[in-house]
């Protein structure tokens, strides 16, 4: 027995190896430059960064080592460049294009003078000389627990992870024994991060004590909701950390094999993770006798085709059986009798991420972090109209209002904040006065949002609710598999109401259906997705009830947004005189000169796109939208009349 | 004693009733004279879908009203078909199924034997749908893409009971789910094939189970169409 090397001291050997490479990164003799370049980096443009900084170093003849790292999460500063040039600390570049990478090699890399302040974010470690990231609210406020390495570390290389103590708490879950990390993962009452906020630990213990074998565990990472990017960060940003938390959740319930369900519409989380999964087993951290132990984990990637309803975990397990993804009447839960009829494990991405800081540093660790029903971090993708968009990871219970203002700026071009839609499509619209409710899973139910998978859309002033509310249920009706009537009728239902109050239609009865009906369907609905899907017509009407008003009462669109409730105007005395800006611009040529000529559009011929107003030069301003249409004021417009015009000259 | 022989006693809106162990509650309410509304529940299923949501009752100690066709009885369990709860989501259910299609019972096959007008009796309503629009799916009303047998989808309430005879049953696949949401439809998926026909017009499995006449053959119904067409002429 004292013969055999334990599974840490055989991961130490790896360790070790890895931390003298890490080091000298740290230290580095050429200067290191890190691109970010997953999904995100890459739409923003980081492959002509990396480009760009390959041929000016080629011309300059200059020594630099590329790394290709994941993504922080700050999405408005894509591309992300940190450069680590000797002497000084590591610095962190926003919005670096191929121009901006040529002017850093000239400037920076080839002297080694100007570090080109106009494009730096801040300093990684505390200096004298740099603002460092630390100084800034975003930074300052957010809790890294699932995304500590996210960013900082090369997806593609294992022994980065390894270097920052990855696989550690495989090795210390091999030691320990399945039992031993059940009760370590309840005790830290680590919460489903996929929605439903169901106790993982529980989940696990259930299929542990299953009888029938094999077992399997699956990683649940369809994430399908409009706006949202968590799971495909951190699959493509620390594909391990999700491998090493799904082998010690295998570990934990006894399966021998797991599956990573991943959207095909994530090409690169897939290669991302296929391609670690191969790293993992040459390392003998996945595969056959892990670690020199008796633990073996085949592990495989399933690709989604997209259905949204393949995230509900029974449809997922139907998808992966090859049938049609429609979820299940539950009882019997997948952890008794799941895929092919066995004890099934599904977790999300980002609670199995969170595994491995769990079992490394302990459930009290974990606990102390967060809500007393909720410890530990949440990760928002928060989009829409706030100055700071991007992935976000906060300790639980923090407010929305902290989040929305404090740590992502609050909103853009000072506009006003009017809601913010939490949980994705399935989630609800919370106005001003529900800011201060905090972010867990309970308290957003109450106040009849959810915590979701972690999409959150922030509306300014111009967002009608009547229109967010018939976007998100035009979605959910759409994803809807089909298979409940509720579901299947009801949403559509709904959807009818909701656009013909779009257009002025509607009625007080129309109102109370939409009420009874959503009632309805959450009640009656066989799975989650109909359970949850009347959510941002419930809290819209709850919260903003005067907009549906003035929709049918008024013929108003109270946020001028719904086109066949507004009209634009040209204001005669603001309008210069032989200016055309907006005529060139219009689609339908609806826009005309008038007896002064000035310019008016002609109602019958507009389409309300909007483009004249970014047309008319801003020293003018002088288009205008309102609601109802009727409001469009009588200017005694008449149109040039070219003859009459020669004829008097 | 085997683990079937054993009996259950529960009471169901104040009645007492005694099944074998592991049947479920809607079929003790059933063999027992209680009806309760229902869709897609065959006896013998072993997971039954629990898609049509008309089977809800109320179990007192669990929440909220549950699909008896998914519960096991359990001894002493209190069940409650009738609740206001359960009868006004039920009603709501219905409203949905009538609305894609509309009544034109008089016109169809399974008139006078179909489940729907049955619920309709059961629970006072309508088969016309008149607070909710009538919506009926974006398609034809008649859709013919196998060799003998015809698919109304407007009628159909998704129930799955063809796709359970014919895959879990027979172990053909001639037809399953297709489209997503509200256009779901059952499909033959085009199976013109040869052979394909004759098998199926031996079996009939599928148009025996649709409760509600939305699959039919197609001489048969051809056949119906005529006579009702003789008898507005005659």
């Amino acid at each position: 027995m004292s013969n055999n090397p334990t599974p840490s001291e055989l991961l130490a050997e790896q360790t070790k190896v890895a931390k003298e490479q890490w080091q000298a990164l740290h230290d580095p003799a050429v200067p290191v430059i890190y691109v970010g370049h997953a999904t995100c980096g890459r739409a923003a443009g980081s492959q002509e960064t990396i480009d760009g900084f390959k041929e000016a170093l080629e011309e300059k003849g200059l020594e630099a080592k590329i790394i290709t790292v994941g993504c922080l999460g700050h999405c408005y500063a894509e591309p992300l460049v940190t450069i680590h040039y000797p002497g000084y600390p590591p610095l962190m570049y926003q919005k670096v294009g191929a121009g901006e990478a040529r002017v850093l090699v000239n400037s920076f890399l080839q002297a080694g003078e100007d570090p080109c302040f106009e494009y730096l974010l801040g300093a990684l470690e505390p200096n004298d000389t740099f603002p460092t990231l630390m100084d800034y609210p975003r930074y300052l406020y957010e809790k890294r627990l699932i995304m500590e390495q996210c960013g900082l570390i090369d997806p593609h290389n294992i022994d980065h992870y390894l270097a920052v103590d990855g696989y550690q708490a495989l090795a210390k879950a091999l030691e320990k024994g399945g039992e031993w990390v059940v009760s370590e993962i309840k005790s830290a009452h680590l919460r489903g991060r996929g929605g439903a906020g169901f106790p993982a630990g529980i989940k696990w213990e259930i299929a542990r004590q299953a009888e029938k074998t094999p077992k399997v565990v699956i990683c649940n990472g369809d994430e399908g909701d409009p706006g949202a990017y968590m799971d495909r960060t951190l699959m493509e940003s620390n594909p391990h950390q999700v491998l090493e938390g799904l082998a010690i959740a295998a570990l934990a319930v006894g399966a021998s094999r797991a599956i990573l369900y991943i959207r095909a519409e994530y090409p690169l989380a897939v290669s991302t993770i296929e391609e670690a999964i191969a790293a993992a087993k040459e390392r003998h951290l996945l595969g056959e006798r892990i670690l020199g132990t008796e633990f073996n984990l085949e592990v495989s990637v399933f690709q989604g085709s997209g259905a949204f309803v393949c995230g509900e975990e029974t449809a997922l397990i139907q998808s992966i059986e090859g049938r049609r993804g429609m979820p299940q009447y539950r009882p019997p839960y997948p952890a008794v009798e799941g895929l092919d009829g066995l004890p099934t494990v599904i977790n999300n991405a980002k609670t199995l991420s969170t595994v491995p800081s769990i079992v490394r540093r302990g459930s009290h660790w974990f606990t102390a972090i967060g809500t007393e029903t909720t410890p530990g971090t949440a990760i928002f993708s928060v989009v829409g109209d706030v100055e700071y968009p991007g992935l976000v990871e906060v300790p639980m219970g923090v407010s929305l209002e902290h989040l929305i203002f404090e740590v992502c700026g609050g909103i853009k071009d000072g506009k006003p904040f009017k809601a913010v839609q939490i949980g994705g499509p399935s989630g609800g619209c919370l106005p001003e006065s529900e800011l201060s409710t905090p972010i867990d899973f309970d308290s957003l139910r109450q106040a009849g949002a959810m915590m979701g998978s972690g999409g959150m859309v922030v509306m300014n002033s111009d967002a009608c609710m009547v229109e967010v509310a018939r976007y998100f249920v035009d979605f959910t009706q759409h994803e809807s598999c089909g298979k409940c009537t509720f579901c299947r009728i009801g949403t559509r239902h709904l959807l009818e109401i909701l656009t013909a109050l779009t257009k002025g239609e509607g009625s007080d009865d129309d109102i109370a259906e939409l009420q009874t009906l959503s009632e309805s369907i959450i009640k009656g609905s066989l799975c989650s997705l109909g359970k949850t899907a009347p959510n941002p017509v419930l809290t819209t009407l709850r919260f903003f009830k005067d907009e549906y008003l003035a929709h049918y009462r008024e013929h108003r669109c109270p946020a001028l947004m719904c086109r066949d409730l507004i009209a634009y105007y040209i204001d005669l005395e603001a309008c210069a005189r032989g200016c055309d800006a907006c005529v060139a611009c219009c689609p339908t040529e609806a826009i005309f000169t008038t007896s002064n000529r000035k310019k008016a559009i002609d109602q019958e011929k507009c389409v309300k796109c909007g483009e004249c107003v970014y047309a008319c030069p801003p020293e003018y301003d002088a288009v205008f939208k309102v609601s109802p249409p009727e409001m469009v004021p009588d200017q005694g417009i008449e149109p040039l009349n070219e003859e009459k015009e020669e004829n008097n000259e | 004693m085997s683990k079937a022989d054993e009996m259950v006693t529960l009471t169901v809106d104040g009645l007492k009733i005694t099944v074998p162990r592991g049947t479920k509650v809607l079929k003790a309410c059933l063999d027992n004279g209680i009806y309760i509304p229902n869709l897609c529940y065959i006896d013998g299923m072993e997971h039954p879908p629990a898609s049509c949501r008309l089977c809800l009752v109320e179990i007192e100690g669990r929440p909220g009203p549950l699909p008896s066709c998914s519960q096991e009885v359990e001894p002493g369990m209190v069940v409650h078909t009738n609740t206001d709860e359960v009868q006004a989501l039920q009603k709501t259910a219905f409203r949905l199924l009538v609305s894609t299609n509309n009544g034109k019972c008089r016109f169809c096959m399974a008139n006078k034997r179909c489940a729907m007008q049955r619920i309709a009796k059961f629970l006072h309503m309508p088969l016309r749908t008149k607070k909710l629009r009538y919506i009926p799916k974006d398609m034809p009303e008649v859709i013919e893409d196998h060799p003998c047998i015809v698919y109304e989808p407007n009628k159909c309430v998704l129930c799955g009971r063809c796709v359970y005879v014919c895959s879990r049953q027979n172990n053909t696949f001639a037809l399953d789910f297709a489209n997503r949401g509200f256009n779901s439809v059952i499909s033959f998926f085009g199976s013109r094939e040869e052979g394909v026909g004759d098998y199926c017009r031996d079996c009939r499995a599928c148009v025996d189970a649709c409760p509600v006449g939305a699959l039919n053959f197609k001489d048969e119904r051809d056949a119906f169409l005529l006579t009702l067409q003789e008898k507005a002429g005659g």
